[in-house]
This record gives C-alpha cells, sequence and structure tokens, in this order.
C-alpha cells in the first residue's frame, strides 16, 4: 500500500514536471506579435493569378514583379522548376527558361531596376540571369555534373568549405544601387557572397552558427538605397543587416523567423519581414505564426498582417513578397501553392 | 671577399635560371594577340536555350553547331533500376547564327554533353560523357555509326556519411571514381580493347579517316579504329608518365597523322605518332582543356588553359606552332564579352575565326584574332 502511493507520487511529479516543462517549450509567439498594431488588408483571392488550361502552379516559391507590374513567379512543377510571366492583372503572358540546366529546384526570384530577371535554384547550385525578354544573359555558380553522383546532404552543424564561386543551395539575391550582387548561400554554406555586376566575386561574410555575424540558414535578402544589406537569419529568428561592404550593423531579433524580407523603394522605404508558419504544417506552430511585419528600416515594428491558414487572406507559409507597391504587397506561399495580392489599408498614425 | 663575391654569384645565377623557368617569365615574353568577340551571334527560338555550351564545331558551309547540356536530365526507376533519359541536346545554326534546326532531339543516348566535332566530309560526331557513346551524323542529321554502348541503368552512388566535408573540386572522389562509385581496377584507365568507353570525351581523324577517341574521365586511354569502325588499338591508362593520362580531355590530329592529347589534369598535351608512340609533351601552357588544330599549309595549335568553373583563375588561350613554340596569348577567365568562362571548345577551322564554347555563362563567342595588329 505505501508502495503503490509512493508510485503515484512519482507518477504524478513525473506527469507535472513534464507538462510544466512543455509549457516552458511550447512555442511562442514573436516578441513583437503583441504590441504591433495589427494593420487592416484585403487579399485579391486564391485565383489572382490566371493560368492557361493545363498549367499549373507548384510549390510557389518566389514572385517578383518589374517596372511595368508584370509578374513573373518561380515555382516547384512535375518536371522541374517553371518560371512564368504574367501581366499587371494577373494574366498569364508566357514561360521563361522551359528545360533550362539551371532549373530542378526552384527557390528565389527578384527583377533588378533594369528589369533583369535572376532565378535562385537551389537543386542546382545556380544563380540564372535572364534578361527582361527572357534570355540567359549571365549565370552565378555551376550545377553539380552528372558524374558526380549524388552527395549528402550535410547535416545540422556541419557546413561544406566556402568557395568564391561555388554555392550550397542559395536562396535568395538582391542588388545594390551600382548593380552589385549579394546572394544569400544558403542551406549549406552559411553566408553571403557579394559579387561585381559581372559577376567577380569581391568578399564573402558569414558561416554557420548562432553568433553575431553568423548565421542558420541566411533565407532571404534585400538592400535598401544606401546599399545596406538585410539578411533573413531564418533559423536564428533575426534579421541581420550589414553595410554595403558586409560587416553587421545591427540585429533586429523580436519578430520571429524571417522567411523572406522585402525592402520598398521610394523616398521612405519600409522593411517587411514574414514569420511564416513552418513548411512541414505543424498547427502547434502554425499557431503562433504567419504573420507578416511592417516595419521601419531601423527596425521599429510599424504593424503586422495575416495568420497562418489555407483561406485568402490567410497564409500558408509565405516563401517570398514583392514590395514594389509598399501597400500593394504580392506573397508567394509553399505549402498553399498561390500568389496573394495583399493591398494594406495602413492607418492614420494615433495622435 | 671572393667566398662572398662567389656566393653572390651563385646566387645571381640561381635567381637567373629560376625567373627564366617561372611561367611568370615564360608569359611576360609571350605576345599578346588582340582579338574581337561576337557574344551574341547565335539567336535561339524563344523555347530553346543553352545550357554549358561544351561543345562547338563548324562544317565547311560555316554552319555552326553546339552540343549543350539542358535541363531535361530525367531519371525513372523501372524493375528496380534507374533508367537516365535524354538532357543533351545539339543545335545547329547557319553562319550567320540563325537557328536551323535540332538534330537528335530525344537520342538515346544524349545524357551529358561533352564535345563536337566536324569531319572533312561534313558528318557530325558527338561524344557523349554520360551516354558513354560517339555518335557519328551524316550531314543530313541521320545516325550513321555509333561507338560505345549507354549503360543499361545507372547505379545512384550512396552519399558519404553525415558531416562529410567534400574535399577540393579537383580531388573530388566520386569525380575520381566515377558515376558508379567502385573502386578502379588495378591498371585504371586502359579500358577494354574495342569501343567500350567510360566517359568519353573527344574524336578526331587522320586524313585516312582513322578515327581517335579520347576515353575519357574514367578510362584514360586513346583508342584507335579505321573510318569503317573496326578497333585498331589504344595505348594509355591512368597515370603521369609519358603515354599515362590523368583525363585526356581533347584530341586533335594534325595533317602528317600525328596525335595531340590535351591531358587536362597532367597540364600537358602529349604528342603521339598515329601509331601512339610518344613523341613529345608541351608542358608550358596550364591545363589543356580543349585543343584545335588549324587546316591549311601552315598548322596551328590552338590550347585553352581553361579555368576550373569554381575559379577565375587563368583562362587565356594560347596559339602555338605544332612543335609547341607558342606564338601568342589571348583572353583571360571571367564573364563579360570577349573574357572565358571555362571554355570547353574551340573550333578553328578559320585560323583567325575561332569558336569558344564555354562551361560559365552557357554562351558560345566568336572570336575574330587580329595578329597582324599584335605590338611587336
Amino acid at each position: 500500500m505505501r508502495r503503490l502511493s509512493e508510485i503515484l507520487a512519482l507518477v504524478v511529479v513525473a506527469f507535472v514536471t513534464t507538462s510544466l516543462l512543455a509549457q516552458q517549450n511550447a512555442p511562442k509567439h514573436a516578441a513583437a506579435f503583441a504590441t504591433a498594431p495589427d494593420i487592416t488588408f484585403d487579399s485579391a483571392g486564391n485565383n489572382y493569378l490566371k493560368l492557361p488550361a493545363g498549367l499549373y502552379l507548384g510549390e510557389a516559391m518566389a514572385v517578383a514583379r518589374n517596372s511595368k507590374g508584370q509578374i513573373f513567379v518561380y515555382t516547384r512543377s512535375g518536371e522541374a522548376s517553371r518560371l512564368f510571366m504574367f501581366d499587371a492583372e494577373g494574366n498569364y503572358l508566357k514561360e521563361i527558361g522551359q528545360g533550362l540546366y539551371g532549373f530542378n529546384m526552384a527557390h528565389g526570384l527578384r527583377v533588378d531596376a533594369q528589369d533583369n530577371i535572376w532565378a535562385v535554384d537551389e537543386g542546382t547550385d545556380m544563380v540564372i540571369k535572364f534578361s527582361s525578354e527572357g534570355r540567359v544573359v549571365m549565370v552565378l555558380g555551376k550545377r553539380p555534373e552528372f558524374g558526380e553522383g549524388i552527395l549528402q546532404t550535410p547535416g545540422p552543424g556541419f557546413s561544406v568549405p566556402q568557395e568564391p564561386y561555388k554555392f550550397g543551395r542559395p536562396t535568395d539575391i538582391a542588388f545594390d544601387a551600382a548593380g552589385d550582387i549579394f546572394v544569400a548561400d544558403g542551406y549549406t554554406n552559411s553566408r553571403v557572397v557579394k559579387y561585381d555586376k559581372w559577376g567577380k566575386f569581391i568578399k564573402s561574410f558569414g558561416d554557420k552558427g548562432k553568433g553575431p555575424g553568423q548565421f542558420d540558414t541566411p533565407h532571404g535578402i534585400q538592400t535598401d538605397a544606401n546599399g545596406n544589406v538585410y539578411v533573413a537569419d531564418r533559423g536564428n529568428s533575426r534579421i541581420q543587416v550589414l553595410s554595403n561592404d558586409l560587416t553587421l550593423r545591427a540585429i533586429y531579433d523580436n519578430v520571429g523567423a524571417p522567411w523572406t524580407v522585402c525592402v520598398t523603394p521610394g523616398p521612405h522605404q519600409y522593411l517587411y519581414s514574414s514569420n511564416s508558419n513552418p513548411d512541414n504544417n505543424n498547427s502547434i506552430i502554425g499557431a503562433v505564426t504567419g504573420e507578416i511585419y511592417k516595419m521601419e528600416l531601423d527596425g521599429t515594428i510599424i504593424g503586422k498582417f495575416g495568420k497562418t491558414g489555407k483561406l485568402p487572406g490567410e497564409f500558408s507559409t509565405v516563401h517570398s513578397m514583392d514590395c514594389r507597391n509598399p501597400n500593394e504587397v504580392l506573397t508567394s506561399e509553399i505549402t498553399s501553392w498561390r500568389v496573394q495580392k495583399i493591398t494594406l489599408h495602413p492607418q492614420a498614425p494615433a495622435k | 671577399m671572393k667566398t662572398a663575391m662567389k656566393r653572390a654569384l651563385q646566387f645571381f645565377l640561381i635567381a637567373v635560371t629560376v625567373i627564366l623557368a617561372s611561367p611568370a617569365f615564360a608569359q611576360l615574353a609571350i605576345p599578346e594577340i588582340p582579338y574581337d568577340s561576337a557574344p551574341n551571334l547565335l539567336k535561339l527560338p524563344a523555347d530553346l536555350y543553352l545550357g554549358e555550351a561544351v561543345g562547338v564545331a563548324t562544317n565547311s558551309k560555316g554552319h555552326i553547331f553546339v552540343y549543350t547540356r539542358s535541363g531535361s536530365t530525367n531519371v525513372t526507376t523501372g524493375t528496380n533500376r534507374a533508367f537516365v533519359r535524354a538532357s543533351s541536346r545539339l543545335f545547329e545554326f547557319d553562319q550567320n547564327g540563325t537557328f536551323v534546326r535540332e538534330i537528335g532531339h530525344g537520342l538515346y543516348a544524349f545524357i551529358f554533353a561533352q564535345s563536337v566535332r566536324i569531319d572533312p566530309q561534313d558528318n557530325i560526331w558527338v561524344v557523349d560523357e554520360g551516354g558513354s557513346m560517339v555518335m557519328k551524323f551524316d550531314p543530313d542529321g541521320r545516325v550513321i555509326m555509333t561507338f560505345g554502348r549507354k549503360p543499361e541503368a545507372i547505379t545512384v552512388p550512396s552519399g558519404p556519411p553525415l558531416g562529410f566535408v567534400p574535399p577540393p573540386v579537383a580531388a573530388n572522389p566520386a569525380i575520381a571514381a566515377g558515376a558508379a562509385g567502385a573502386a578502379p581496377p588495378a591498371n585504371v584507365g586502359a579500358g577494354a580493347p574495342g569501343d567500350s568507353f567510360n566517359r568519353p570525351t573527344d574524336v578526331a581523324w587522320d586524313s585516312d579517316g582513322n578515327i581517335f577517341i579520347a576515353d575519357g574521365y574514367d578510362n584514360s586511354r586513346i583508342a584507335k579504329f579505321d573510318k569503317d569502325g573496326k578497333y585498331i588499338k589504344s595505348w594509355g591508362q591512368r597515370g603521369t608518365a609519358p603515354g599515362q593520362f590523368h583525363t585526356p580531355h581533347s584530341i586533335a590530329v594534325d595533317a602528317k597523322g600525328l596525335v595531340y592529347v590535351g591531358d587536362r589534369d597532367n597540364h600537358r598535351i602529349q604528342v603521339f605518332d598515329n601509331d601512339g608512340n610518344f613523341k613529345t609533351q608541351f608542358i608550358s601552357v596550364g591545363d589543356p582543356w580543349a585543343i584545335c588544330i588549324t587546316p591549311g599549309a601552315h598548322q596551328y595549335l590552338y590550347s585553352s588553359n581553361s579555368n576550373n568553373p569554381y575559379t577565375m583563375d587563368n583562362g587565356e588561350i594560347y596559339k602555338m606552332e605544332l612543335d609547341g613554340k607558342i606564338v601568342g596569348m589571348f583572353g583571360h577567365a571571367g564573364k563579360q564579352p570577349k573574357e572565358f568562362d571555362t571554355v570547353n571548345a574551340i573550333d578553328c577551322r578559320n585560323p583567325n575565326e575561332i569558336f569558344v564554347g564555354e562551361i560559365g555563362d552557357w554562351r558560345v563567342q566568336k572570336i575574330t584574332l587580329h595578329p597582324e595588329q599584335a605590338k611587336k
């Protein structure tokens, strides 16, 4: 009898301890979530982009607009990566690069100031620059050759030796006013690489880790008008801000895990960052993530919008944003295979 | 005092010897050949693209053929084996760069492009590294002779252990051991007597029509066949000695039938007589990724010391006499027009108007040399 009560007591203690620990480890909202004002917004719906019969989006990895408002989507399909072009109203125009040697596993896509289209493919370790007409004008990196076989993806805690011209599953790309190129590289390299406009290596910054200036999957990258570089350091749940010559300037660690960042053009630039719900569809984490933050460049929070979900106006793992028009943001989502046009209705600032 | 002077003199002599022997000095003495580039000569239809432009060649009409790596690589499974489907493409352009046609779309052994060459009768010869085959097309683009056999299925090598840090590119064991990841046999690279290739790289002919095939990444030999495709002999195996190869990557034959082999990773061009007897080697032109011999009464040898794809080092192309004397050089690594990003093929049918196919930047440049403008 006494023995039984001892066991019962132990079980109760163990249960309480476990639940306390579980509560401590329970996923939490980003630090800024509670105080960031909500920005009201509309979505143009699930079928904003109109594809011809027989064409489909897969995981919508990246969306970007050019200066005419035309929309480009880089998606994962049943064949390989595919790049589709739409007009400013979302009507399908054409496909670019079908069957391209560098297309394998879509990841990033951006349009530069001259309307060149840049695709980042993590399945070929390549960056492909297309002219505005859709012809290849430059490539960075090299697809591993057929004869090299399949190398196992390095596990957590390991990174491969860094080489100036060899990417390790790169994720995103940005450009400054001089045309210099910044590549977020990537899942296995964990660094930012800077090239001149002709693709000549200038500098590499960072390695895998949690310290300042280290990265755990640099997953998105943008620059501002002054050439500062904003890196979505997703696994470390922070945005790291670098100067143009890649020295660490600031860290914003209150907006959750930045899957993607976007800097608006114009005299007053804003920074958008998406604390996307995980692409493994974990609903517990999804319940405390999914919102997008609007910030000043210095990290001051202006507001937030959105939450995890499959309905129009909700987000299913936002993987990229276009914010060429600051209050009309295009989002592309992994797990809902869609692009949404989000129109923000920011309130007049409170007096 | 005397001893000190003697020492100084000794030191001076050694220094002079070192400077004379250094590649830097050799390059200082080599004249630069002025040249222009037409980097956008080839015009493809809207839905076609070049990938790595590993092969380029012209025929007697000046038509340009490009053998390229495309993205349609496709591994399917069936009967518990992995089958690889077509992913190389062969495009033909006219002399102005206008697209004419695609040849061999979906061909059985178009797997991983490596080389295209045109023989004096305008037959088109394609070397596919992934298919381990050499295919001869007639000028109309029909297959008329094949060498080697595509492996029925491929073995996908298992990856290295978790946390494995790959060695530098040049020493990648996956490359050295080949696609199957198997340990090389004792007489590595000698190959089987016949047209059984293992990732072949290039093809050339002598004036009798004898065929010489550089074989290749996994074999390290040259195989000779007569014009009817009958096996004659082969020579070489993996190694550094004369007559051995470490990636015979490019091959050309002169009017006398001498065979020039770009022995890339041994940093030399080896020259053999028509029967494969070693004659000489040229060691001062870096890594010969691509070589080419011009036609005509006075033949020249071009050789590209291409940059490794993961660097921007080197990249210059040498123009040489057939005896190895360097006439001049031009170019360097880079992505701008007139720069070269891993040249993998040279066509030199016209000695001063050559075509280069590049792995980096996926392009073909037409290079016009102006030797008459060279500084004396």
